[in-house]
């Protein structure tokens, strides 16, 4: 049962600079954090890494600072120590939420938020070992060439299921990146592609070091749909962040993960104070529905997938919306 | 690739030459022959391999061995204490918290490292902490009920 690692040479550099001359040096070099989600896939025979540049010991990627202006966590943050944070849990609700609903506190205390951002995609037809793989002839995204999702299809679609990335896109984090040329810093909803083999907007030799959000505490909640109630990636996960506007609106900002290879933001107009508040939230309810495309890549049927994000989508931004009235 | 790791497991320091791909539930019950800590699963699903490492619990199944350097890792063989059950393991016996077993090294470690850092949890802070844990046969309750009754009991 157990399937052993393939051969590769550790590194473990102590400086972000280090990393990203380890990473550029060496062919088939990889990023390992926590190893959570990338040892498991090692061991199924899904990486071909030759050397592993393991980043747990770069302290100014462990830094957690909340100041006026913003809340910067350092990709090297582990989950527990965000999940312990009570500034995170009071100002941001949506992203301690979610943070908490990841995977079980086992895997917690050494997982990271930039593992976490940088989860691979995830597939009925992808995460299983080796010899299923291979008696299946592979997929696109590994080693195969057709789809077995959508087999007319020419790109992968396996899903993003991340449960921190929706959070934090609602609350309009940007993230830090690092490579040779130094630091770029981009809108966190900008890094991701819609392609399953290659969803992340990120070089080879370049590391998330950072993600940050403005610092203003907002009314927020995320939630997720999962057979398990813990232990499990969500099936479709949802967070909503609602303001109040000057004039006794709502503005909303939502995003969703599990349903597409990448987060799904959804661009939702403003409620109005004399909208028609039942009208507003069932054309919510169709817009989340019209904005995923769920596939058969997890064992519950895509089309449920869809409907329940809509119906908790509508749930939290009610729930949210008449708290901010109180 | 080979290194040399430095850690203590259960109090006893150790030296030894290991790959640099060594998984760290290998490095246990291979190189140390401490068959204690269970493998349950493809990886990082189910709990059995549950150690303490740095007073923390990991899965050790999906940790690399050579990334505990200077680590203080802890498993199943260093909770007795010359031959007397610990607490937690004498009210894992005492209330059926333990059929097979097969789960049971991997739920004391959690249960101790949640121990540690909350002395006195309740119903709720004790199921959180298990979640990582599966077991086939107790259906939880006497898992528990078995936490609960080590709270406050001296080993
Ligand atoms: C049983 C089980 C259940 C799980 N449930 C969930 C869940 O409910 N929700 C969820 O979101 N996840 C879940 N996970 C996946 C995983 O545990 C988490 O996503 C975790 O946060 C990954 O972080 P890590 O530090 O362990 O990442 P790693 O495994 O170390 O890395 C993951 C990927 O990110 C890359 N990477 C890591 N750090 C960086 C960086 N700083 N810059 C660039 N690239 C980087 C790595 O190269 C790798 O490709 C689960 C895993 C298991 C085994
Ligand atoms: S969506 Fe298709 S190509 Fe992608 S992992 Fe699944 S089967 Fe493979
Ligand atoms: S053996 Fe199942 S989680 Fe480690
Ligand atoms: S006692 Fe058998 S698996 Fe838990």
């Amino acid at each position: 049962m157990v399937e052993i690692l393939p051969n590769f040479k550790l590194v473990r550099p102590k400086t972000v600079e280090q990393a990203v001359a380890m990473l550029a040096r060496s062919e088939s070099a990889k990023l390992c954090a926590g190893g959570t989600d990338l040892i498991v896939n090692m061991r199924h025979g899904l990486s071909d890494v030759h050397t592993l540049v393991e980043i747990s010991q770069i302290n100014e990627m462990q830094e957690l600072d909340l100041d006026d202006d913003r809340l910067r966590i350092g990709a090297g943050v582990t989950l527990n120590e965000l999940a312990r944070s009570n500034e995170i849990a009071k100002s941001f609700p949506a992203i301690h939420q979610a943070c908490v609903a990841i995977a079980s506190p086992n895997h917690r205390n050494c997982a990271t938020v930039g593992g976490n951002l940088c989860l691979d995609t995830r597939c009925l037809f992808y995460n299983q070992s080796h010899w299923w793989r291979k008696s299946n002839d592979y997929c696109l995204k590994y080693r195969g060439t057709i789809c077995h999702v959508a087999p007319k299809g020419n790109r992968c679609r396996a899903a993003f299921a991340g449960d921190l990335a929706p959070a934090l896109i609602a609350c309009r984090a940007d993230i830090e990146i690092t490579g040779p040329q130094g630091k770029r810093v981009i809108a966190l909803k900008d890094f991701y592609r819609e392609d399953g083999a290659d969803h992340l907007k990120l070089n080879s030799d370049e590391i998330v070091t950072a993600v940050s959000v403005k610092s203003t505490a907002q009314n927020s909640a995320y939630k997720k749909i999962t057979v398990r109630g813990a232990l499990d990636f969500p099936l479709a996960g949802v967070a909503v962040v609602c303001n109040q506007t000057p004039d006794d609106g709502r503005s909303f900002s939502i995003a969703i993960t599990g349903t597409n290879s990448s987060p799904v933001v959804i661009d939702v107009p403003e409620l109005k104070k004399d909208d028609n508040r039942q009208d507003f939230f069932s054309a919510l309810g169709n817009l989340v529905k019209k904005s995923v495309s769920p596939q058969r890549t997890t064992t519950i049927a895509a089309h449920y997938r869809r409907l329940s994000i809509a119906a908790i989508t509508v749930r939290l931004a009610k729930t949210l919306s008449d708290e901010g009235s109180k | 690739m080979k290194q040399i790791i430095s850690a203590t497991i259960n109090g006893t320091s150790c030296q030894d030459a290991i790959d640099d791909n060594l998984l760290l539930i290998d490095y246990l019950r291979k190189n140390k022959t401490l068959t204690g800590t269970k493998s349950g699963c493809d990886g990082g699903e189910c709990g059995a391999c549950t150690v303490l490492v740095n007073g923390q619990p990991r899965l050790s199944c999906i940790t690399l061995a050579a990334t505990c350097q200077n680590a203080e890792i802890e498993t199943i063989e260093g909770e007795s204490n010359n031959g007397r059950l610990s607490a937690l393991q004498r009210a894992f016996h005492e209330n059926l918290g333990t059929q097979c077993g097969f789960c049971t090294p991997g739920m004391i470690m959690a249960a101790s490292g949640l121990l540690r850092d909350n002395p006195n949890p309740n119903d709720g802070e004790i199921r959180a902490a298990l979640a990582g844990n599966l077991c086939r046969c107790t259906g939880y309750v006497k898992i528990i009920k078995s936490v609960r009754a080590a709270i406050g009991t001296s080993s």
